[in-house]
């Protein structure tokens, strides 16, 4: 019989896995729309890795850093799509 | 385990498949526009599910509610920085794939 925390643990280790994977993408990708995409997918599940932790480990404050990293990769997107641009508004 | 737990696992496992689904479309997909569909709406899908997993899994109450809260920031932005993305591609003059003679993808 399996553990909660060991299966909480292990579906961590899967979206890490995902996340090395989105990594390919990074590095071939032709354009840098294509890169940033990956980029965002990477840090999606890196947040949902620490979350996962934080509920495996039962730490309330891993979930503070989940939530910082959440806000850096959505501000990652909008200035990049802002600033590569001329006209700059994008949404 | 109790069927609370197995619930928490049957969840935290279909997030692990929608991030999977999101990987293997950000691999094999042919331009930015499909790439950033596959990204935005089964990782976004995957994250909202895998999250609700941890929400359940946290017994204090203020660390469900911080869960809550980050599953919902993240149900927003997420779609919105791949549409953010894609529109500037699409300023960019990125052109769309499509379908020629002779490529039997």
């Amino acid at each position: 019989m399996v553990e909660l925390e060991t299966a909480l643990l292990a579906v961590a280790a899967a979206f890490v896995a995902f996340a090395v994977v989105a990594l390919y993408r990074v590095y071939v990708g032709p354009t840098t729309h294509d890169r940033v995409i990956a980029v965002n997918v990477a840090g999606t599940n890196t947040v949902i890795a620490i979350a996962l932790v934080a509920a495996a480990f039962q730490e309330s404050t891993f979930l503070d850093i989940a939530l910082v990293y959440a806000l850096l990769n959505f501000l990652l997107s909008i200035a990049f799509s802002k600033f590569s641009v001329e006209r700059g508004g994008v949404l | 385990m109790t069927p609370t737990e197995w619930g928490i696992v049957a969840l935290a496992a279909a997030g692990a498949f929608f991030g999977g689904v999101a990987a293997v479309g950000l691999v094999r997909f042919p331009d930015v526009y499909t790439r950033s569909h596959a990204a935005s709406k089964s990782d976004t899908l995957g994250a909202v599910l895998a999250v609700a997993a941890a929400a359940f899994a946290l017994q204090s109450g203020l660390s469900t509610a911080k869960s809550v809260f980050l599953l919902l920031f993240m149900f927003v932005t997420n779609p919105t920085a791949a549409h953010a993305v894609a529109r500037a591609a699409r300023d960019q003059g990125i052109e769309a794939w499509t379908v020629d003679e002779g490529d039997d993808r």
